[in-house]
Protein backbone atom coordinates (compact mmCIF):
# COMPACT_ATOMS: atom_id res chain seq x y z
CA UNK A 1 0.00 0.00 0.00
CA UNK A 2 1.61 3.42 -0.97
CA UNK A 3 2.25 5.96 0.94
CA UNK A 4 -0.02 9.32 0.23
CA UNK A 5 1.01 12.14 -1.19
CA UNK A 6 0.94 15.80 1.07
CA UNK A 7 1.60 19.09 -0.29
CA UNK A 8 5.23 20.72 -0.38
CA UNK A 9 3.58 23.68 1.77
CA UNK A 10 5.17 27.01 1.66
CA UNK A 11 8.79 26.03 2.63
CA UNK A 12 9.61 24.09 -0.25
CA UNK A 13 12.44 26.68 -0.85
CA UNK A 14 14.33 25.15 1.93
CA UNK A 15 14.76 21.59 0.71
CA UNK A 16 13.60 21.57 -2.79
CA UNK A 17 15.55 23.96 -5.20
CA UNK A 18 19.16 23.25 -6.60
CA UNK A 19 21.51 25.69 -7.28
CA UNK A 20 21.85 24.02 -11.25
CA UNK A 21 18.44 23.19 -10.69
CA UNK A 22 17.55 25.05 -13.50
CA UNK A 23 20.28 24.29 -15.88
CA UNK A 24 19.70 20.58 -17.28
CA UNK A 25 22.55 21.41 -19.77
CA UNK A 26 24.51 24.33 -18.55
CA UNK A 27 26.13 27.45 -20.41
CA UNK A 28 27.64 27.51 -23.90
CA UNK A 29 26.06 23.59 -24.60
CA UNK A 30 25.02 24.19 -28.05
CA UNK A 31 21.39 24.04 -28.81
CA UNK A 32 20.71 25.54 -25.64
CA UNK A 33 17.25 27.10 -25.39
CA UNK A 34 15.49 28.76 -22.17
CA UNK A 35 11.85 27.73 -21.10
CA UNK A 36 9.96 29.70 -18.95
CA UNK A 37 6.61 31.35 -18.09
CA UNK A 38 4.38 31.92 -15.43
CA UNK A 39 2.34 29.92 -13.08
CA UNK A 40 -1.30 30.79 -11.92
CA UNK A 41 -4.02 30.45 -9.68
CA UNK A 42 -7.40 30.03 -10.38
CA UNK A 43 -7.97 34.09 -9.98
CA UNK A 44 -5.52 34.63 -12.22
CA UNK A 45 -2.97 35.73 -9.59
CA UNK A 46 0.53 34.22 -10.05
CA UNK A 47 1.94 31.58 -7.80
CA UNK A 48 5.37 32.57 -6.04
CA UNK A 49 5.44 29.40 -4.44
CA UNK A 50 5.59 26.93 -7.44
CA UNK A 51 8.09 24.44 -8.36
CA UNK A 52 8.29 23.47 -11.82
CA UNK A 53 10.44 20.30 -12.22
CA UNK A 54 11.01 18.87 -16.26
CA UNK A 55 11.84 15.40 -17.77
CA UNK A 56 12.68 15.02 -21.05
CA UNK A 57 14.82 12.69 -23.47
CA UNK A 58 17.79 14.64 -25.60
CA UNK A 59 17.87 16.02 -28.38
CA UNK A 60 18.11 12.80 -30.31
CA UNK A 61 15.08 11.56 -28.31
CA UNK A 62 16.93 9.34 -26.02
CA UNK A 63 16.89 8.21 -22.42
CA UNK A 64 19.42 7.08 -20.79
CA UNK A 65 22.02 8.77 -21.81
CA UNK A 66 24.85 11.19 -19.72
CA UNK A 67 21.84 13.86 -20.65
CA UNK A 68 20.52 14.79 -17.37
CA UNK A 69 16.96 15.35 -18.64
CA UNK A 70 15.63 17.33 -15.66
CA UNK A 71 15.02 20.32 -14.56
CA UNK A 72 13.92 22.30 -10.96
CA UNK A 73 12.81 25.74 -11.11
CA UNK A 74 11.16 27.72 -8.20
CA UNK A 75 8.73 30.45 -8.67
CA UNK A 76 9.95 33.72 -8.00
CA UNK A 77 7.52 36.66 -6.19
CA UNK A 78 6.47 37.34 -10.04
CA UNK A 79 4.98 33.77 -10.42
CA UNK A 80 8.07 33.31 -13.27
CA UNK A 81 10.10 29.90 -13.54
CA UNK A 82 12.65 29.45 -16.23
CA UNK A 83 15.15 26.40 -17.30
CA UNK A 84 17.78 25.89 -19.29
CA UNK A 85 17.92 22.87 -21.80
CA UNK A 86 17.69 21.50 -24.99
CA UNK A 87 15.04 20.62 -27.31
CA UNK A 88 13.96 17.39 -26.99
CA UNK A 89 14.23 15.00 -29.96
CA UNK A 90 11.49 12.66 -31.25
CA UNK A 91 11.15 9.68 -29.45
CA UNK A 92 10.89 7.47 -32.49
CA UNK A 93 7.40 5.91 -31.35
CA UNK A 94 4.98 8.59 -33.23
CA UNK A 95 4.78 11.08 -30.25
CA UNK A 96 5.71 14.66 -30.85
CA UNK A 97 8.67 15.77 -28.42
CA UNK A 98 7.69 16.88 -25.74
CA UNK A 99 8.57 17.24 -22.01
CA UNK A 100 6.91 15.79 -19.07
CA UNK A 101 6.08 18.69 -16.13
CA UNK A 102 5.28 18.26 -12.28
CA UNK A 103 3.89 21.16 -10.82
CA UNK A 104 4.11 21.72 -6.92
CA UNK A 105 3.01 24.45 -4.61
CA UNK A 106 1.69 25.03 -1.21
CA UNK A 107 -2.46 24.17 -1.49
CA UNK A 108 -1.62 21.35 -4.37
CA UNK A 109 -2.37 18.59 -2.17
CA UNK A 110 -1.11 16.53 -5.50
CA UNK A 111 1.32 17.27 -7.94
CA UNK A 112 -0.32 18.62 -11.19
CA UNK A 113 0.96 16.86 -14.06
CA UNK A 114 1.50 18.63 -17.36
CA UNK A 115 3.50 18.06 -20.73
CA UNK A 116 5.22 21.00 -23.10
CA UNK A 117 5.12 20.07 -26.84
CA UNK A 118 6.89 22.47 -29.18
CA UNK A 119 4.43 22.34 -32.06
CA UNK A 120 0.74 21.12 -32.79
CA UNK A 121 0.68 17.41 -34.17
CA UNK A 122 -2.20 15.85 -35.34
CA UNK A 123 -0.58 11.87 -35.10
CA UNK A 124 0.95 12.59 -31.21
CA UNK A 125 -1.11 9.89 -29.30
CA UNK A 126 -1.63 11.77 -26.40
CA UNK A 127 -2.48 15.03 -28.23
CA UNK A 128 -5.21 13.26 -29.69
CA UNK A 129 -7.29 12.44 -26.11
CA UNK A 130 -6.76 16.12 -25.38
CA UNK A 131 -10.14 17.98 -26.80
CA UNK A 132 -8.81 20.46 -29.57
CA UNK A 133 -10.15 23.29 -27.74
CA UNK A 134 -7.41 23.03 -25.02
CA UNK A 135 -4.38 21.59 -27.14
CA UNK A 136 -3.68 25.00 -26.99
CA UNK A 137 -2.42 25.25 -23.41
CA UNK A 138 0.31 22.34 -24.05
CA UNK A 139 2.06 23.68 -26.34
CA UNK A 140 4.70 26.18 -25.49
CA UNK A 141 5.07 29.53 -27.55
CA UNK A 142 8.62 30.59 -29.66
CA UNK A 143 9.58 34.47 -27.87
CA UNK A 144 12.38 36.27 -28.46
CA UNK A 145 13.56 35.09 -25.05
CA UNK A 146 12.98 31.61 -25.47
CA UNK A 147 9.88 29.18 -25.15
CA UNK A 148 7.18 30.54 -22.93
CA UNK A 149 5.02 27.94 -21.09
CA UNK A 150 2.70 29.35 -18.82
CA UNK A 151 0.72 27.24 -16.26
CA UNK A 152 -2.54 28.72 -15.78
CA UNK A 153 -3.76 25.71 -12.48
CA UNK A 154 -7.59 26.41 -12.77
CA UNK A 155 -10.11 28.97 -14.54
CA UNK A 156 -10.03 30.47 -17.52
CA UNK A 157 -7.65 28.49 -20.16
CA UNK A 158 -7.01 26.17 -17.66
CA UNK A 159 -3.70 23.82 -18.40
CA UNK A 160 -4.35 20.57 -19.68
CA UNK A 161 -3.42 18.20 -16.60
CA UNK A 162 -2.97 14.44 -16.72
CA UNK A 163 -3.13 11.63 -14.32
CA UNK A 164 -0.62 8.70 -14.49
CA UNK B 1 -7.34 18.20 -5.24
CA UNK B 2 -10.05 20.47 -3.12
CA UNK B 3 -10.11 20.13 0.06
CA UNK B 4 -12.23 22.66 1.86
CA UNK B 5 -10.64 22.16 5.08
CA UNK B 6 -7.39 23.41 3.72
CA UNK B 7 -8.09 26.79 2.23
CA UNK B 8 -5.07 27.28 -0.03
CA UNK B 9 -6.67 24.24 -2.23
CA UNK B 10 -9.71 26.63 -3.41
CA UNK B 11 -7.86 28.60 -6.61
CA UNK B 12 -5.15 25.38 -6.69
CA UNK B 13 -6.51 22.63 -8.05
CA UNK B 14 -7.66 21.91 -11.84
CA UNK B 15 -11.61 22.01 -12.24
CA UNK B 16 -11.27 20.07 -15.33
CA UNK B 17 -10.94 16.57 -15.61
CA UNK B 18 -7.27 15.02 -15.45
CA UNK B 19 -6.51 13.22 -18.51
CA UNK B 20 -5.05 9.39 -18.25
CA UNK B 21 -1.63 9.70 -19.78
CA UNK B 22 -0.74 6.06 -20.54
CA UNK B 23 2.58 5.22 -19.73
CA UNK B 24 5.17 5.62 -22.36
CA UNK B 25 8.88 5.99 -22.14
CA UNK B 26 9.07 9.55 -20.51
CA UNK B 27 6.57 8.22 -18.02
CA UNK B 28 8.74 5.01 -17.53
CA UNK B 29 11.89 6.92 -17.15
CA UNK B 30 13.85 9.00 -14.06
CA UNK B 31 16.55 11.11 -13.64
CA UNK B 32 19.49 8.97 -11.65
CA UNK B 33 21.26 10.84 -9.21
CA UNK B 34 24.67 10.07 -8.08
CA UNK B 35 26.64 10.73 -5.06
CA UNK B 36 27.55 14.00 -6.73
CA UNK B 37 23.91 15.33 -6.00
CA UNK B 38 24.78 14.58 -2.03
CA UNK B 39 27.08 16.22 -0.27
CA UNK B 40 28.84 14.06 2.52
CA UNK B 41 26.67 14.86 5.99
CA UNK B 42 23.97 16.47 3.83
CA UNK B 43 21.98 13.63 5.85
CA UNK B 44 22.82 15.38 9.26
CA UNK B 45 21.00 18.94 10.03
CA UNK B 46 22.63 19.26 12.95
CA UNK B 47 26.01 19.22 11.26
CA UNK B 48 26.66 22.69 11.94
CA UNK B 49 27.15 22.26 15.51
CA UNK B 50 24.64 21.31 18.55
CA UNK B 51 21.35 21.58 17.11
CA UNK B 52 18.27 22.68 19.83
CA UNK B 53 15.63 20.15 20.56
CA UNK B 54 15.25 16.40 21.08
CA UNK B 55 17.93 14.96 18.43
CA UNK B 56 16.39 12.07 16.88
CA UNK B 57 16.95 9.22 13.60
CA UNK B 58 14.67 9.33 10.92
CA UNK B 59 15.17 6.33 8.96
CA UNK B 60 13.64 3.63 6.83
CA UNK B 61 13.26 1.98 3.93
CA UNK B 62 11.76 3.08 0.24
CA UNK B 63 10.29 0.39 -1.24
CA UNK B 64 7.57 0.04 -4.41
CA UNK B 65 4.57 -1.41 -3.51
CA UNK B 66 5.20 -5.44 -4.13
CA UNK B 67 7.87 -4.73 -1.48
CA UNK B 68 10.65 -4.51 -4.05
CA UNK B 69 13.49 -1.88 -2.75
CA UNK B 70 14.31 1.22 -4.46
CA UNK B 71 18.07 1.65 -4.29
CA UNK B 72 20.36 4.69 -5.21
CA UNK B 73 17.39 7.28 -5.13
CA UNK B 74 16.96 10.58 -3.57
CA UNK B 75 15.64 11.70 -0.47
CA UNK B 76 15.48 14.94 0.28
CA UNK B 77 13.49 16.46 3.19
CA UNK B 78 13.11 19.76 5.10
CA UNK B 79 11.64 20.59 8.35
CA UNK B 80 10.72 23.15 11.08
CA UNK B 81 13.35 23.57 14.05
CA UNK B 82 12.58 22.43 17.36
CA UNK B 83 10.56 25.67 18.51
CA UNK B 84 8.24 25.03 15.20
CA UNK B 85 10.00 27.73 13.01
CA UNK B 86 11.54 27.32 9.56
CA UNK B 87 14.23 28.77 8.14
CA UNK B 88 12.47 30.98 5.78
CA UNK B 89 11.64 34.46 4.68
CA UNK B 90 7.80 34.36 4.89
CA UNK B 91 7.76 32.33 8.48
CA UNK B 92 7.29 34.90 11.18
CA UNK B 93 6.43 32.73 13.96
CA UNK B 94 7.72 34.34 16.86
CA UNK B 95 9.77 31.27 17.73
CA UNK B 96 13.87 31.86 17.32
CA UNK B 97 15.94 30.31 14.34
CA UNK B 98 18.69 28.26 15.86
CA UNK B 99 22.11 28.75 13.73
CA UNK B 100 22.84 25.04 14.33
CA UNK B 101 20.09 23.58 12.21
CA UNK B 102 19.90 23.95 8.39
CA UNK B 103 16.41 22.81 8.53
CA UNK B 104 17.31 20.77 4.92
CA UNK B 105 18.79 18.04 4.14
CA UNK B 106 19.12 15.01 1.51
CA UNK B 107 20.78 11.35 0.79
CA UNK B 108 20.94 8.77 -1.51
CA UNK B 109 19.28 5.60 -0.50
CA UNK B 110 21.84 2.32 -0.52
CA UNK B 111 21.38 -0.94 -2.25
CA UNK B 112 18.36 -1.98 -0.16
CA UNK B 113 16.43 1.21 -0.25
CA UNK B 114 17.75 2.07 3.22
CA UNK B 115 17.54 6.00 4.06
CA UNK B 116 18.93 7.54 7.43
CA UNK B 117 18.90 10.73 8.27
CA UNK B 118 20.13 12.69 11.83
CA UNK B 119 17.79 15.38 12.94
CA UNK B 120 15.78 17.01 14.96
CA UNK B 121 12.15 16.22 16.65
CA UNK B 122 10.43 19.60 14.84
CA UNK B 123 7.79 21.47 16.79
CA UNK B 124 4.28 21.59 16.16
CA UNK B 125 3.51 25.71 14.92
CA UNK B 126 0.19 27.79 14.30
CA UNK B 127 -1.05 29.13 10.89
CA UNK B 128 -4.01 30.49 9.36
CA UNK B 129 -6.29 28.49 8.09
CA UNK B 130 -9.02 28.46 10.27
CA UNK B 131 -9.18 29.38 14.58
CA UNK B 132 -6.28 27.81 16.30
CA UNK B 133 -4.93 26.07 13.63
CA UNK B 134 -1.58 24.23 14.30
CA UNK B 135 0.55 21.84 12.27
CA UNK B 136 1.17 18.47 14.01
CA UNK B 137 4.90 17.90 13.78
CA UNK B 138 6.31 16.89 10.44
CA UNK B 139 8.86 16.04 8.11
CA UNK B 140 8.57 17.59 4.44
CA UNK B 141 9.88 14.33 2.08
CA UNK B 142 10.32 14.21 -1.47
CA UNK B 143 11.45 11.37 -3.65
CA UNK B 144 12.11 10.39 -7.24
CA UNK B 145 11.61 6.54 -7.51
CA UNK B 146 12.49 4.82 -11.03
CA UNK B 147 9.84 6.00 -12.87
CA UNK B 148 7.97 9.84 -13.59
CA UNK B 149 5.18 8.10 -12.05
CA UNK B 150 6.33 7.32 -9.33
CA UNK B 151 7.68 10.90 -7.79
CA UNK B 152 6.35 11.27 -4.40
CA UNK B 153 6.26 14.61 -2.44
CA UNK B 154 4.92 14.09 1.51
CA UNK B 155 5.24 14.62 5.21
CA UNK B 156 6.23 12.35 7.59
CA UNK B 157 4.18 12.63 11.33
CA UNK B 158 5.17 11.36 14.63
CA UNK B 159 2.99 8.68 16.49
CA UNK B 160 0.05 9.41 18.48
CA UNK B 161 0.36 13.41 17.87
CA UNK B 162 -2.55 15.24 19.39
CA UNK B 163 -3.26 17.32 16.39
CA UNK B 164 -4.17 15.46 13.80
CA UNK B 165 -7.73 15.66 14.32
CA UNK B 166 -8.07 19.65 13.39
CA UNK B 167 -4.87 19.19 10.56
CA UNK B 168 -6.63 19.27 7.05
CA UNK B 169 -3.80 18.25 5.52
CA UNK B 170 -3.53 14.96 7.52
CA UNK B 171 -7.53 15.09 7.41
CA UNK B 172 -7.60 15.44 3.41
CA UNK B 173 -6.08 11.84 3.51
CA UNK B 174 -7.88 10.29 6.25
CA UNK B 175 -11.23 11.35 4.98
CA UNK B 176 -11.15 9.42 2.26
CA UNK B 177 -8.50 6.64 3.76
CA UNK B 178 -7.54 6.54 7.61
CA UNK B 179 -5.22 3.71 6.65
CA UNK B 180 -3.64 5.46 4.23
CA UNK B 181 -3.12 8.46 6.80
CA UNK B 182 -1.68 5.90 8.92
CA UNK B 183 1.29 5.24 6.66
CA UNK B 184 2.18 8.63 7.12
CA UNK B 185 2.73 8.19 10.76
CA UNK B 186 6.66 7.11 11.76
CA UNK B 187 6.87 4.07 14.32
CA UNK B 188 8.62 4.81 17.68
CA UNK B 189 12.15 2.78 17.17
CA UNK B 190 13.81 2.10 20.49
CA UNK B 191 16.37 -0.57 18.78
CA UNK B 192 17.78 1.80 16.81
CA UNK B 193 18.46 4.56 19.20
CA UNK B 194 21.85 5.66 19.82
CA UNK B 195 22.64 5.29 23.76
CA UNK B 196 23.53 8.69 25.38
CA UNK B 197 22.35 10.22 21.92
CA UNK B 198 19.61 10.02 19.62
CA UNK B 199 15.74 8.58 19.87
CA UNK B 200 15.11 6.92 16.92
CA UNK B 201 11.89 6.77 14.66
CA UNK B 202 11.50 4.39 11.42
CA UNK B 203 9.30 5.35 8.17
CA UNK B 204 9.17 3.06 5.60
CA UNK B 205 8.09 4.49 2.35
CA UNK B 206 5.81 2.99 -0.24
CA UNK B 207 5.97 4.18 -4.39
CA UNK B 208 3.63 3.30 -6.49
CA UNK B 209 4.39 0.17 -8.60
CA UNK B 210 5.18 0.60 -12.08
CA UNK B 211 2.12 0.08 -14.21
CA UNK B 212 1.56 0.43 -17.04
CA UNK B 213 -1.75 2.28 -16.89
CA UNK B 214 -2.90 5.51 -14.94
CA UNK B 215 -4.60 4.52 -11.47
CA UNK B 216 -7.19 6.14 -10.13
CA UNK B 217 -7.16 9.77 -8.94
CA UNK B 218 -7.24 9.62 -4.93
CA UNK B 219 -9.41 12.81 -5.54
CA UNK B 220 -10.83 13.16 -8.59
Amino acid sequence: MTTPSQTVGPYLSIGLPWPDGPEVVPEGTPGRIRLYGKVFDGEGAVIPDALIETWQADADGKFGTDFRGFGRAPTNDDGEWEIFTVLPGALGDGQAPHIDVNVFARGMLNRCITRIYFADSDSDPVLATVPAERRATLIATATEEGYRFDVHVQGEGETVFFRV
Amino acid sequence: MDYAGYKSTALRHPQQQLIPLAHRLTETTAPVFGHERVHAGENDLTHNGEAIGQRIIVHGHVKEDDGRPVPDTLVEIWQANAGGRYRHRVDNWPSPLDPNFTGGGRTITDETGYFRFITIRPGAYPWGNHPNAWRPAHIHFSLFGRAFTQRLVTQMYFPDDPLFFQDPMYNSVADRDPKAAERMISAFDYDSTEEQWALAFRWDIVLRGETATPTEAPHA
